[in-house]
């Protein structure tokens, strides 16, 4: 079976964002970037069942800028074997990129798609279900843990309540959420090999999709500030305050 | 503008994550002077579909009664909801780990790029929502004919539960897609409130260092103050509490009117879930640590000593 991973690049996971000053958008200019942690447990959990006999190819995909081939890179360097980049200019939105999926889906014909619960610059949680919409499988999202077996998947849900268990029929979908796994780091000659490993270059004219924008962000701004309160020095002070403030009685 | 919510339910009740969902779709439906509908799908949901006609504001209640929309599959539901969405001009749900798993299913199938947990209705096509862990706001205008659209709870206060007496109407869809089928759930059974809708709430992270001390440390304070009891990623990831004990960008946002936060850094992720709290504590050893910035009220010091005597005291 194939395994389909798309992978995006996002504005680190450590770095505080800041709202540009105009209110356009929050700044990207010389700030690290990296792959979305999520798809990271995505391409984990691929080259994991590749290496159990699973999977038969792992297959990296990312719709985004030219950059996104570093993306890539780091995809491939974790043991995904060849990488499909779609250039898109300007931001993309989920229901373009499910489209697009779903074009390569039907050239690549995966048995499995694994997604990024959700991305962490957007937080939209949607590719993953719009792409299983569009294509008519099943879904298993905010998986934490994925079990194939011939024709079918269980894939165990993190929820509001716990846990649940679904089974799938293969071909599906599945999003991946925090506790599935623990990415592994590329080692340097890992990281050397994939440079040699093919990636494909692609323009969403290439799959027929319309990438315009369905939404036109207005403005961006500052959420509201929290200031720093005061520091109590006794669990006693620490008592006194909340009464005063009315949280306990 | 008419407007279908899609109710949290578990077939015998409803859920309060409705209510606020059903408040951004008064919102909603004000601009144009429509209608407010409540979408119960469910098996031998009358109990559930009967308490969302109740609720003030709500015109109509449909009912899909069927053993596949039991246990709400995205691939059944969907489907469901898409040929409903014929009939209105939007469809909000709650963003819950339900309404997240169903509402961008129904976008896909409608073409509509759907607006995620939004903060406000700022006119018919426009919302704000947060962006990159909630450190940006955006406000967008959305272009489509039709908005799907999921609701932060948080950020919508709770419409009244009483007051209504709107007709329950049977709707059917396509039933079982025959895609998917339940297999289980391991649900954290809790005497506690639920942590989404409690007035206070204990939050423990990695420096309990083990599901005992959480036992042992937190459990008892969050009784005393009849709290839930939440935590950090660091505590789930390590296996000292269930999953959906996490509060976080990528976990459960709560503002309840305290929020305890007992050996947590305050890292952005976990800042992004909690920090729209009316009151927020910290107790941390560490007088740098982020959670400090945002707190009302720190105490520096260990909690191992600090915790057991905060709960004796009250
Ligand atoms: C994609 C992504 C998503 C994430 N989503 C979330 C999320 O939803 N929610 C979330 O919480 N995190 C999330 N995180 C993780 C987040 O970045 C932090 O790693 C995590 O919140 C840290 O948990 P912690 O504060 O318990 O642990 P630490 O950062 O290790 O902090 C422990 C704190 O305990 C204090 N301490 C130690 N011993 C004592 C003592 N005896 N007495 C008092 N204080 C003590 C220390 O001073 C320290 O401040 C996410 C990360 C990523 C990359």
């Amino acid at each position: 079976m194939k395994i389909l991973v798309p992978v995006k690049r996002v504005v680190d996971a450590n770095v505080k964002v800041r709202v540009k000053p105009d209110q356009s958008g929050v700044e990207l200019a010389n700030v690290k970037m990296s792959m979305n942690p999520f798809d990271e447990i995505s391409v984990e959990e691929a080259v994991r069942l590749k290496e159990k006999g699973v999977a038969t190819e792992v297959v990296v995909v990312s719709v985004g800028p030219a950059q996104a081939q570093e993306t890539l890179r780091t995809a491939l360097a974790m043991g995904a074997d060849r990488g499909i980049l779609v250039t898109t200019d300007g931001p993309t939105e989920s229901l373009a990129v499910a489209k697009l999926l779903a074009k390569i889906v039907a050239e690549e014909a995966p048995g499995l798609v694994i997604l990024g619960k959700q991305a962490i610059d957007d937080d939209a949680n949607q590719t993953g279900q719009m792409l299983a919409a569009l294509l008519g499988w099943g879904q298993g999202t905010f998986a934490s843990k994925v079990e194939p077996t011939a024709d079918t998947v269980s894939v165990t849900r993190e929820i509001d309540g716990g846990l649940e268990t679904v089974e799938l029929k293969l071909p599906a979908v599945v999003t991946t959420d925090l506790r599935l796994n623990e990415p592994r780091y590329a080692s340097l000659p890992n990281i050397m090999k994939a440079k040699a490993k093919p990636i494909a270059n692609k323009t969403p004219a290439d799959y027929g999709v319309d990438v315009t924008p369905r939404l036109t962000t207005l403005k961006v701004t500052e959420p509201p500030k929290r200031s720093a309160g005061i520091k109590v020095k006794t669990v006693d002070e620490l008592i006194e305050k909340l009464k005063n403030s009315g949280v306990i009685a | 503008m008419s407007v279908l919510v899609l109710a949290e339910h578990d077939n015998a009740s409803l859920k309060d994550a409705t209510l606020n969902a059903v408040t951004a779709a008064k919102a909603l439906a004000g601009f144009a002077g429509g209608d407010v509908h409540v979408l119960v799908a469910g098996k031998g949901a009358q109990a559930a579909a009967d308490a969302a006609a109740k609720i003030d504001g709500v015109a109509k209640v449909l009912l899909a009664d069927d053993a596949a929309y039991g246990d709400a599959l995205a691939e059944n539901v969907a489907p469901l909801i898409a040929g409903l969405l014929a009939g209105y001009d939007a469809l909000v749900a709650p963003a819950t780990s339900r309404g997240k798993n169903i509402a961008p299913r129904v976008a896909a199938l409608a073409d509509v790029a759907q607006i995620s947990e939004i903060l406000s209705v700022e006119a018919a096509d426009t919302f704000t929502r947060p962006i990159y862990a909630g450190n940006a706001i955006a406000t967008v205008k959305s272009a489509d004919a039709k908005k799907v659209i999921t609701v932060r709870g948080t950020a919508f206060p709770k419409a009244a539960a009483t007051g209504g007496s709107a007709a329950v109407e049977a709707v059917s869809g396509s039933g079982d897609a025959g895609l998917s089928s339940f297999k289980g759930a391991e649900l954290t059974v809790s005497a506690r409130p639920e942590l989404t809708g409690a007035k206070i709430i204990v939050s423990g992270g990695r420096a309990l260092g083990s599901g005992e001390a959480f036992t042992q440390y937190i459990d008892p304070l969050a009784d005393k103050l009849g709290a839930a009891v939440g935590a950090s990623r660091a505590a789930v990831d390590a296996g000292y509490v269930p999953n959906d004990y996490q509060v976080g960008q990528t976990g459960k946002i709560v503002a309840p009117e305290l929020y305890v936060a007992i050996g947590i850094s305050g890292a952005i992720q976990h800042l992004a879930g909690m920090k729209d709290s009316k009151v927020i504590v910290a107790i941390n050893k560490d007088e740098e640590a982020p959670i400090f910035q945002v707190a009302d009220y720190g105490l520096v010091g260990d909690l191992f000593t600090l915790v057991p005597e905060l709960t004796s005291k009250l």
